[in-house]
């Protein structure tokens, strides 16, 4: 495959020369592209929302990224190879994100793509990829991505799922008998979570009051607070992400909802919590797959803080920077196994990779290619309790790696 | 279902009805006045979020940010119009609009430059925080005095349209700038102003907003859906019509909640759709 | 007192002559032989089919903004329907891409009836302000009806890699023969559009345009005439959407935001609303200035706007308006 689209490209090369005077300004933008001919660097696609709402947590991954590559390289790359990270900004959009795919494979030649930052944009990438037999280390929460229809033999998930968050936290909150409200996005991501939750729930015993549905995106919550509050739960369940989750807690802390309930979420994300405060967020309770303070119990989380710190100026890696680690890392661990960039022998490598580089023992499961690792239970802390600026939560509970969180391969569709 | 539900309900309604209001009425000045279709009003809004939230941090005090922020961004509004808009005056009326289309992007991305792209805490006014214990629930005492702001708006912009010689310019160079002109009356101060107010009052709502909402550079989009739905469905133009609307929408939102929480956005959308399409011109104004 | 010369307007752009003549009369083959040289000159060929996909979809709007003087804000609803009939047709119900296409542009082309005879009763600003609420009630039921469209998660799984072309296999993953066969639909819309303007109905909408009023007296049957404006030009936009879906092999929910919607506006002035060809070139600038600006900056947007607001104030005519211009004296 990639031969014939290199006979293309060497065409492509002496056609240009020729139609150079007629396409002179746009040649003139094309060239360097062109000058990418056969070379011997591992080429990775990382494409990620550099612009939009997730831009930090983009920006985050990269830095991560940067640095997995480069901790790479200075020990002389894969087999005598450099490696080269291609960031491109999938501006948070399907289409945008297939078409950065698509010119990733086509023209920049990569050997792999790792990225992207939502459900959406993840699935596009795949369809993209698994097409074309690419290799797609995705790291971002999807439980769709596990599953039969989108799967593929070279879609790889580094990241948790929301199914694994939810019952870890579940598992932690809940007690039999409790009394749960829930509130949730009214999309694939909100329903996926409210899914999780509600399997644990079944299995603690504990009883569920009420769930309401939300428009995603909404700003406003008032008209759904007299609701809850009239349920009385013991505690609120808020399945949603981003700006909702910032927005949703802080009015039920305006409504006065926190006196009478425990909030738990089932991601408790770094960035909104900056985004809100420490007063809005104190008390809340929700999952992680990474947070820089394990580092006093994980000596692999501790290097990869160091090193972070090292080349950052001294600011820590937050949960979804850490994605950008551990999926590169994993991946080039495994072309390093495998001896280069030969996509059967990777994918071979990948299911049989036992890696431990930031959080504790982690490895792929062969049926869905899902990475199987710890989940945090995090608590947000009181601005009294904050040791320093970066001090934000406190690891409440970490649940080691295991099958058992997830869904059987079964049930995702799977024979056997 | 009890009745005290169904009450805080409706009350919550109305006081969202009140956010709406405030989000619609600088659109709906603009229009009615210069029938100009402001599609950078959204980020205004924002815009004067931000204002706010840094003069109050500079500052130290939400208050500040207030008074400050509604006349930063109508001083702003008032160079748009006389730098961007006024040109466009006597082209097609789809022009500003377009312009404003554009100016919206930018905005929105100058303020992502200069504040980043993440959410900034903006945190409630000490003085307003906590509950009030209405008798049928608890509601926080900002979302109060926000309504209590909307409605001291809204009787101050009464007065100054029904009541000054100032207003009654606006008024009648709305219905007939030819004629005004013809009378002697510099009606390009007047657009000057009306659409300062226009942009003041958008950057009231997102002050107000800052508190209740996180400070975002994207806030902007969804308030401006909000306010072309209130806008329209009272009729462009129509002060009235915006606050009836406003309420109108809020009580139906709030009770979409009762039943289908998630349905909220589409019933918003499907009452401006069945407006426009049995009485176009709104529930007051007029067909141009 | 009534003379024949009344009863029909003359529109301006009849025969014209000379340079401005050629242009006109081969519009059509000159603009396939401009695209069939895009993926050559292009830093992508990814690049040039979203030039080809978006180049249709503003040529198609155009004939109802640029020709018939109407500014909808929701076209992005027919953009849309194209793309998720395609992809449901092939995905869920395994039809062959031949005929998942035309049901495709069909699919397009019905909603834009039906919203058009909900719209077209309405003018001016209530117009651009009815299509685009309409467009966004699509949008939300298109994200509640998740089983059929996949929701916010987007349509997948509906894979086009190899067409049968009478006999002639082909393998459509590979960029150039994709964007050949895409061309070819290309070269279809263009053909219609042409064809279209250079009817006695395209006379009837330049009149619409120009005055409504006198086009009644005319007695052109205004009500019928904006409809049928409306429906085939979403008809053409729906075939961008067929396009679209075949290209990614994926229909993301926000082709149907009215931010898309604003996108399609901003490619058709650019590029110049009252030309045959601007907005493809309008398309063909604001995907490369996309493309470029973000490669040097994660704030290409604040460029993006800024260029566009310069537009609306000097050039109102767009690239190749202006360029046409200047041209033809």
């Amino acid at each position: 495959m990639t031969d014939i689209i290199r006979n293309i490209t060497q065409k492509k090369i002496s056609r240009r020369s020729a139609l150079a005077g007629l396409g002179a300004g746009a040649s003139l933008l094309a060239m360097p592209w062109a000058a990418r001919a056969a070379d011997d660097t591992i080429r990775i696609g990382f494409p990620t929302p550099l612009t939009g709402p997730f831009a930090a947590e983009a920006k985050d991954q990269v830095k991560s990224a940067e640095l997995a590559v480069k901790q790479f390289n200075d020990k002389g790359g894969i087999g005598g190879r450099k490696i080269e990270l291609l960031v491109r900004d999938d501006k948070l959009n399907g289409g945008e994100a297939a078409t950065r795919t698509l010119e990733l494979i086509e023209k920049d030649k990569v050997h792999a793509i790792v990225g992207s930052l939502s459900s959406a944009v993840q699935l596009a990438v795949n369809e993209v990829t698994r097409a074309r037999g690419v290799i797609y280390v995705s790291i971002s929460q999807s439980d769709t991505i596990n599953e039969l229809k989108d799967f593929s033999k070279f879609t790889f998930h580094e990241a948790l799922n929301p199914h694994m968050t939810a019952g870890a936290v579940a598992r932690h909150t809940f007690k039999k008998g409790a009394k749960v409200a829930y509130l949730s996005a009214d999309y694939a991501y909100g329903h996926e979570m409210l899914r999780g939750f509600k399997r644990a729930q079944a299995a603690i015993g504990a009883e569920s009051v009420g769930e309401l549905l939300h428009p995603f995106g909404a700003a406003d919550y008032s008209t759904l607070m007299p609701r809850l509050r009239s349920m009385r739960p013991e505690i609120l369940c808020i399945s949603n992400f981003g700006r909702d989750q910032a927005n949703s807690i802080k009015q039920a802390v305006d409504f006065g909802l926190k006196q009478q309930m425990k909030i738990v979420v089932p991601v408790l994300l770094h960035n909104q919590r900056l985004a809100v405060g420490p007063e809005v967020f104190e008390g809340v309770v929700g999952g992680a797959n990474y947070y820089w303070g394990l580092e006093s119990e994980i000596p692999s989380a501790k290097a990869f803080n160091d090193a972070f710190r090292a080349a950052n100026n001294g600011a820590i890696p937050t949960d979804y920077g850490a994605y950008g680690y551990t999926g590169i890392y994993s991946l080039l661990l495994a072309m390093q196994a495998a001896g280069g960039t030969d996509t059967e022998k990777v994918i071979a490598a990948l299911e049989d990779l036992k890696y431990n580089i930031a959080k504790g023992p982690q490895h792929y499961r062969k049926c869905d290619h899902q990475s199987i690792q710890s989940v945090l239970v995090l608590e947000s802390k009181k601005k009294s309790d904050m040791k320093s600026d970066m001090d934000l939560f406190q690891v409440v509970a970490n649940e080691p790696a295991s099958e058992e969180v997830l869904r059987s391969c079964t049930e995702l569709g799977f024979p056997g | 279902m009890d009745a005290e539900l169904i009450l805080m309900q409706l009350f919550s309604g109305v006081a969202l009805g009140a956010i709406l209001v405030i989000a619609a009425l600088g659109l709906s000045i603009i229009f009615g006045m210069l029938g100009v279709v402001n599609f950078a009003h959204g980020a205004l809004f924002m815009v004067g979020a931000y204002a706010g939230l840094w003069v109050a941090s500079v500052t130290g005090s939400f208050w500040w940010g207030l008074l400050a922020a509604p006349i930063m961004v109508g001083v702003f509004g008032m160079v748009v119009e006389y730098v961007l808009v006024r040109p466009l005056y006597g082209r097609s009326i789809d022009d500003p609009l377009l312009l404003t289309f554009g100016l919206s992007y930018v905005l929105v991305e100058a303020v992502r430059m200069i504040f980043g792209s993440d959410g900034i805490p903006f945190p409630t006014p000490p003085q307003l925080t906590g509950v009030w214990d209405l008798g049928v629930g608890f509601f926080p005492i900002y979302r109060l005095f926000v309504v209590g702001v909307v409605i001291l708006v809204l009787v101050l912009l009464w007065l100054g349209l029904e009541k000054t010689k100032f207003g009654l310019i606006v008024r009648a160079g709305a219905r007939d700038p030819t004629i005004m002109k013809v009378l002697g009356v510099d009606i390009s101060k007047v657009w000057l102003l009306v659409f300062g107010l226009g942009a003041g009052l958008a950057a009231l709502g997102g002050v107000l907003a800052g508190p209740m909402r996180s400070v975002n550079p994207e806030m902007g989009s969804l308030v401006l859906a909000e306010a072309f739905v209130v806008t329209v469905i009272g009729g462009l133009g129509s002060l009235l019509g915006s606050i009836i609307a406003g309420v109108l929408v809020g009580i139906a939102i709030s009770m979409t909640a009762l039943f289908a929480p998630e349905m909220a956005t589409i019933v918003m959308f499907a009452l401006m759709a069945i407006v426009l399409l049995i009485r176009p011109e709104g529930l007051f104004g007029k067909l141009a | 007192m009534s003379s024949p010369a009344l009863a029909a307007p003359v529109p301006s752009t009849r025969q014209p002559s000379g340079l401005a003549g050629a242009l006109t009369t081969y519009r059509v083959p000159l603009s396939i032989i401009a695209l069939c040289l895009l993926p050559w000159v292009l830093p992508s060929q990814a690049l040039a089919v979203n030039v080809l996909v978006y180049g249709v979809l503003a040529v198609g709007y155009n004939l109802l903004f640029g020709y018939t003087g109407m500014l909808s804000f929701g076209h992005a609803a027919f953009f849309g329907a194209g793309a998720y009939v395609t992809g449901i047709a092939i995905g869920k119900f395994g039809i062959p891409w031949f005929a998942a296409v035309p049901l495709g542009i069909l699919g397009g082309g019905l909603l834009a009836f039906i919203i058009g005879m909900l719209s077209t009763r309405t003018r001016g600003i209530y117009f651009s302000m009815v299509t685009l609420a309409l467009a966004q009630l699509i949008y939300y039921v298109a994200l509640q009806a998740s089983s059929w469209t996949g929701g916010e998660n987007g349509l997948r799984g509906f894979t086009v890699d190899k067409i049968n072309l009478f006999g002639w296999k082909l393998n459509f993953l590979d960029p150039i023969n994709k964007y050949y066969v895409l061309l070819a639909f290309a070269a279809l819309a263009l053909w219609a559009v042409s064809r279209i303007l250079n009817s006695p109905f395209g006379a009837a909408i330049e009149a619409i345009r120009e005055n409504e009023r006198r086009a009644r007296t005319c007695g052109f049957d205004v009500e019928r005439t904006k409809l049928l404006a409306f429906t085939l030009s979403g008809l053409i936009c729906a075939l961008a959407g067929t396009m679209s879906a075949l290209h990614l092999a994926f229909v993301p929910l926000d082709l149907l935001h009215y931010q898309t919607s604003g996108m399609i506006v901003m490619m058709t002035l650019l590029g110049g609303a009252r030309s045959f060809f601007g907005p493809f070139i309008g398309a063909l600038v604001f995907l490369l200035m996309e493309d470029v600006f973000s490669l040097w900056t994660s704030h290409w947007q604040i460029i993006v706007g800024s260029i566009f607001v310069l537009f609306v104030l000097f050039l109102p005519k767009g690239i190749w308006g202006t360029f046409l211009a200047k041209v033809i004296r």
